[in-house]
């Protein structure tokens, strides 16, 4: 039986304390700067806090994982690199990777410190994962939400690592590490700069029928009428129309989040390790609700009981939710 | 001498457009390096496989260099073993966009394709340690970023290429884009993308072009041009300056860039005659200048 434990994200130090309260494994954070995939105003933590919030987690037996998940441009290696010489200091618990020469600098200078290949490295198939294992020690792969259950266990049974999976949040469905997109509408780039859809360029704008749209840098991603509820423009959620679509529909995905909860059973006997809950851009209170029905969840489970799924379906109530490419092929 | 190389058809054309394309390429088009092979779908492979040989032997017999380019996204079996029998090849060269291609080829030499997130010299060190002798760069690099990159790549004797033209890509999928406009799934598409040679366009609710789907691919609706930008980029350390397909008189585009290259014409006639060439796409070079991809920034007076 996998160990099933339970990744939770930590956007500040407050919402670290209140992840490892709430009966997180793992939490996971990064810097304020762009060496990890969530740069978003606000959020992350200095060296100093860092410093405090490993303390923190250590003393009640949680691990701390440091997110460098970036892609550093040419010509700036350096800074990622320091981070990773910080987080070592600091006696995090694991690195977060996705760059290759990242990766490699690990591997070179702390070869005691455990390497995670995240998701924005998107390896995808058993090849792939092995190439990192192999070559770069990856300890952990951090799955692309693009596969369906039957392929994750295929995986499992042909990689030499420990799977972890996300099971809630954000519904990313581009292939991570491939996206340009808010590059190409802001000059802001998502593997580099660790930046999606910034709150910098996003304005709403009331149009004269009425209706509300939100837009990116000047495009409108989305319009909504007088009676909709007026979504932020994530490029990927976004309404447009095609020759075919005149009317306008969701090209890539309807704003929906991920909620795996009644795969959980399924995903811990497919031998998955550990399980990521998305949202270091969120409230305590949301860390809170969400990482406490999962540690319920996951420890019924564990001691061969129902897990009270009902909770956690609940925790995105109002809200519409997926499974995703997880639960069938047809999602593709 | 700077090279100039064709990349790999990004959409599905009919296996009768690609012959006469190639065909024309191999008669009149002035690039020195030509990629062939199916990178964005596996479905589609089949259609054109079968010519694969007969247009190798056609690009080579025009003295092109042919470089054989695996699939970006790699998960179903089949897809495992079209990018393991790829690896495989000792005859030609191949680029490779994908990791399990990494570990199918070993230490053998191979070029490392635009999909491999080459962003820097720690990077690109680590790859040639494992066999890499080329390295295509990423389309959204902003220029110190490409001579840095550059500057160690050629330090290390590898080739270094840039997309100089053409539709950026700006994201792969799981899902098929083109199958769900239409109603459909990735396993039922019915091969709709056929009918978007140069993808299929969206426009924002107000109107706007803003992006191209091509399958699970999303692409750039304006075109990348970094003519004006040429001279730097090769002043920069760049050695093979790419161009990707799109539905346009491809052979004229090449022959523009050949002319620019060789000094035969003037970059102001070049830019102008590209614009024709390029229809309705808008041109844009905002990647290169650190800003919005979709820009386009306007040459600075010659100092």
């Amino acid at each position: 039986m996998s160990l099933a434990e339970l990744i939770c994200p930590a956007g500040t130090p407050a919402a670290l304390r209140t992840a490892v309260d709430a009966g997180a494994d793992a939490v996971y954070c990064g810097f304020q700067d762009t060496t990890n995939a969530r740069n978003f105003p606000g959020l992350n933590f200095t060296p100093d806090e860092l410093a405090e919030a490993v303390a923190y987690a250590h003393t009640r037996g949680t691990k701390v994982l440091l997110a460098l998940n970036t892609y550093p441009p040419a010509g700036k290696v350096d800074l990622w690199q320091q981070a990773a010489d910080t987080g070592a200091r600091l006696g995090v618990d694991a690195f977060i990777v996705a760059d290759m020469g990242v990766a490699d600098y690990i591997a070179r200078t702390y070869p005691g410190i455990r390497l995670h290949l995240s998701v924005q490295a998107a390896a995808s198939s058993p090849e792939a994962i092995r190439y990192y294992c192999e070559n770069l020690g990856v300890k952990r792969v951090v799955l692309p939400r693009i596969l369906t259950i039957p392929e994750i266990r295929q995986i499992r049974s042909e990689i030499p690592c420990e799977i972890e999976t996300f099971i809630f949040g954000n519904h990313g469905l581009m292939v991570e590490r491939r996206c340009s997109l808010t590059n190409y509408l802001t000059g802001q780039s998502t593997n580099m700069d660790g930046v999606c859809s910034p709150a910098s360029d996003v304005e709403y704008v009331r149009d004269a029928d009425g209706s509300m749209s939100s837009q990116l840098a000047g495009f409108t991603i989305d319009r909504f009428g007088p009676e909709e509820k007026a979504g932020y423009p994530t490029i990927c959620k976004g309404r447009y129309t095609a020759p075919h679509r005149p009317e306008g529909y969701y090209a890539f995905e309807e704003p929906v989040s991920l909620n795996l909860s009644r795969l959980l059973p399924e995903l811990i006997e497919a031998g998955v390790h550990a399980f990521k809950i998305e949202g270091r851009q969120r409230s305590k209170s949301y860390v809170r609700g969400v990482v406490r029905a999962f540690r319920a969840a996951v420890d019924d489970i564990k001691a061969g009981h129902e897990a009270n799924i009902a909770d956690l379906i609940a925790l995105t109530e109002g809200q519409k939710q997926t499974q995703g490419a997880f639960d069938t092929k047809k999602w593709r | 001498m700077t090279q100039l190389t064709l990349g790999p058809i990004a959409y599905h054309w009919s296996a009768d457009a690609r012959r006469d394309f190639y065909a024309c390429i191999a008669d009149e088009a002035p690039v020195d390096e030509v990629y062939l092979g199916e990178v964005i779908c596996s479905k589609r492979a089949p259609f054109h496989e079968a010519d694969l040989p007969a247009t190798i032997e056609r690009l080579e017999r025009a003295g092109k260099r042919v470089i054989l380019s695996t699939l970006a996204e790699v998960m179903l079996n089949r897809e495992r073993r079209a990018t393991e029998d790829m690896a495989a090849m000792e005859a030609h060269e191949i680029e490779i966009n994908n990791a399990a291609g990494l570990y199918a080829r070993g230490k053998r030499p191979h070029r490392i394709g635009p999909f491999m997130n080459a962003y820097n010299e720690a990077t690109i060190t680590w790859m040639a340690g494992q066999g890499a002798t080329h390295v295509c760069l990423p389309a959204e690099m902003p220029a110190p970023a490409i001579a840095a990159a550059a500057r160690a790549a050629r330090a290390l004797g590898l080739g270094v290429e840039v997309q100089v033209y053409g539709r950026a890509s700006l994201a792969v999928s799981a899902r098929c884009y083109h199958a769900r406009a239409h109603g459909r799934t990735k396993d039922n598409c019915q091969f709709v993308c056929e009918e978007d040679p140069d993808g299929m366009p969206l426009r924002t609710r107000d109107d706007r072009p803003i992006l191209r789907v091509n399958g699970i691919q999303t692409l750039s609706e304006s075109y990348i041009d970094l003519l004006p930008e040429a001279a730097r980029l090769v002043a920069d350390g760049v050695t093979h300056l790419q161009l990707m397909p799109q539905a346009v008189d491809m052979v004229a585009v090449t022959q523009v860039f050949r002319d620019v290259l060789d000094g035969r014409m003037p970059t102001g006639e070049a830019g102008s005659r590209l614009a024709m060439l390029s229809g309705d796409a808008g041109l844009s070079n905002g990647f290169y200048h650190g800003t919005a991809g979709y820009r386009r920034i306007a040459a600075a007076a010659p100092t």
